[in-house]
């Protein structure tokens, strides 16, 4: 089973634009990405850039209104992902919990829905679904 | 069981299923005795399952795992060695054991990957029957208990737990050398390893009776097995070529069957309930094996033909005269009457049926393929391509005769059945 490990670096919703993470620090979770891969586990991985350079799409009264970073009110921002592919949701947890995180950041682990979790009537409505992932 | 109770033996097992195998290719290193070293690592498990629900899980478990293994060992062979003068060449090891730095977090990481390499090379060796080395590979390498490795082979728990007794067994008994091979030898092994691979893949994904899930999940192991392969042996692109062929064919899970369980044949299927993740997974595994070597084998060879079809947007996009062309290269470099039979197939449909059937009609004495409903099946497929439609409905009635499965069967006279009458048989084509 599919599950996202998804990295919340506190403090990353206002970093400068330009933020990045320090050599050690890249070395550090270079070397737990490489125990995944070795794992058979690690299906896929990136970093995101800080809020500040995104932008937001809101849709209050129907409309899309756009937002450019950072956003004040916002308190929880993800820095990244890994995708990987485990037996159970223990071992999902088991490797969050291994991973070189500093202080201030937390890992949420969500599984993928695969289309067989969808009853019939969603899976219909979601054909092409995955033709789209391609 | 209380509820916190039921969450330390969830994580305890996952700690296992990471940790299992390298505690095992560490191990039997010092051990040289895959036997001795599996046995020492369940005592380590057992003694984790006992303590850590009391004290909670350390902070590095593998670390915690391997230090209780290592003195385990150490018990085990100051005992061997006083009563047994044949163990006296286990004492260097058993001195490099004691020798070794104290500070095990270190020490984790050194040589692991050798030691996982040579585990691997080790629980597949060719001197072991097929069965025995995917059950003992399960075993080491997943870390798959007996019952778990009995459901997914449909065979009783016994017959497993025989299987692993007589793997080892045999390699200690043929003093099997815990190494990686090198050269020509390099090759020949890993063609073992990659074979049980894909044997367990292949034991997940071909639908026969039995419970679904715990099959599916057998083509989730050979795709971790793979997978990490390729991490411990990132130039070797029949490596790639294997894990690119089984996403590629993994891909295809969800559309291979209809409601009933009827299979659904590739040129049929529903190209949009593919899994085009691993699609894409397995194109891109594909390609970086195909800049690995100029010559490819047979994995990265039928990993190709695979991606012919995933490339098509619809069945009749596929590119017939490639695949006939893979097909001709794969019957060089693995020989065989079924890759006759696919190259029939992909002939028929790349240069027309008269090319196809001409291949086919060259392995009608194939004692290899007596009592096979393949070889029928195809032939049946391009004589009513040519139109000789009587030929063609013998030819299918003798491949349903020829199967053991009954939905294949019902199948092939469907198809017989679908044929026009007999007085509209001509030798015109349609």
């Amino acid at each position: 089973m599919r599950f996202m490990m998804l990295m919340i670096p506190g403090g990353y919703e206002s970093a400068a634009p330009d933020a990045m993470p320090s050599a050690e620090a890249v070395q550090a979770m270079m070397k737990y990405n490489e125990e995944l891969k070795k794992a058979g586990v690690l299906l896929a991985l990136d970093g995101l850039h800080p809020p500040s350079s995104g932008a937001r799409v809101s849709f209050k009264g129907g409309k899309p209104a756009v937002t450019d970073g950072p956003f004040p009110e916002v308190k929880e921002v993800l820095g990244g992902y890994w995708m990987i592919d485990v037996r159970s949701r223990a071992e999902a947890i088991e490797w969050a919990r291994r991973c070189p995180a500093s202080e201030n950041e937390v890992i949420e682990i969500r599984q993928v829905h695969e289309m067989s979790d969808f009853p019939e009537d969603v899976q219909k409505a979601a054909e092409g679904f995955n033709e789209l992932k391609g | 069981m209380t509820a916190t109770g039921t969450i330390e033996a969830a994580a305890i097992e996952a700690v296992w299923r990471i940790e299992q195998p390298k505690l095992a290719a560490r191990l039997t290193r010092y051990l040289r005795d895959v036997g001795l070293a599996e046995e020492i690592v369940q005592d380590a498990f057992l003694e984790a399952l006992e303590r850590w629900p009391r004290d909670g899980i350390p902070r590095n478990p593998a670390a915690w795992l391997t230090q209780v293994a290592k003195n385990r060992a150490l018990d085990r062979l100051r005992r061997t060695t006083l009563i047994d003068g044949k163990h006296r060449e286990l004492a260097i090891d058993l001195a490099e054991l004691e020798r070794e730095t104290p500070d095990i977090e270190a020490a984790l990481d050194e040589d692991i990957d050798d030691d996982l390499l040579r585990l691997i090379f080790t629980a597949c060796h060719p001197v072991l029957p097929a069965e025995q080395r995917t059950a003992l590979t399960l075993r080491l390498l997943g870390g798959l208990a007996t019952p778990e490795i009995a459901r997914a082979f449909l065979v009783p728990e016994a017959t497993v737990a025989q299987r692993i007794v007589r793997a080892k067994r045999a390699l200690r008994d043929a003093a099997i050398p815990f190494e990686t091979p090198r050269g020509a030898e390099r090759r020949e092994r890993l063609a073992a390893v990659l074979e049980v691979v894909y044997l367990i893949f292949n034991e997940g994904y071909v639908p026969t009776a039995g419970p679904d899930w715990l099959r599916a999940d057998l083509c989730g192991e050979a795709l971790r097995l793979s997978r990490s392969l390729t991490a411990l042996m990132p130039e070797e692109p029949e490596v790639l070529g294997l894990v690119a062929l089984m996403e590629l064919n993994a891909s295809r899970f969800a559309a291979r069957t209809d409601k009933a369980g009827d299979p659904i044949l590739l040129l049929d299927q529903d190209r949009s309930r593919w899994n085009w993740s691993l699609v894409r997974r397995g194109l891109d595994g594909l390609n970086r094996a195909m800049a690995l070597t100029p010559a490819p084998g047979p994995y990265l060879l039928q990993a190709m033909i695979a991606a012919c079809h995933a490339r098509a947007v619809t069945a009749a996009d596929t590119d017939w005269i490639a695949i006939a062309a893979y097909y001709q290269a794969l019957a060089l470099a693995a020989p065989s009457p079924i890759v006759e039979i696919n190259r029939a197939v992909a002939v028929g449909m790349a240069f027309g049926p008269a090319q196809g059937l001409a291949i086919a009609d060259a392995l009608k004495d194939e004692p290899r393929l007596k009592g096979s409903h393949l070889l029928p099946t195809v032939r049946g497929d391009l004589l009513e391509k040519l139109g000789q439609i009587a030929a063609a409905r013998a030819e299918f009635h003798r491949a349903a005769e020829m199967t053991g499965n009954a939905r294949e069967r019902a199948l092939l006279l469907a198809r017989a059945d679908s044929l026009p009458g007999k007085t509209r048989d001509s030798r015109s084509a349609p």
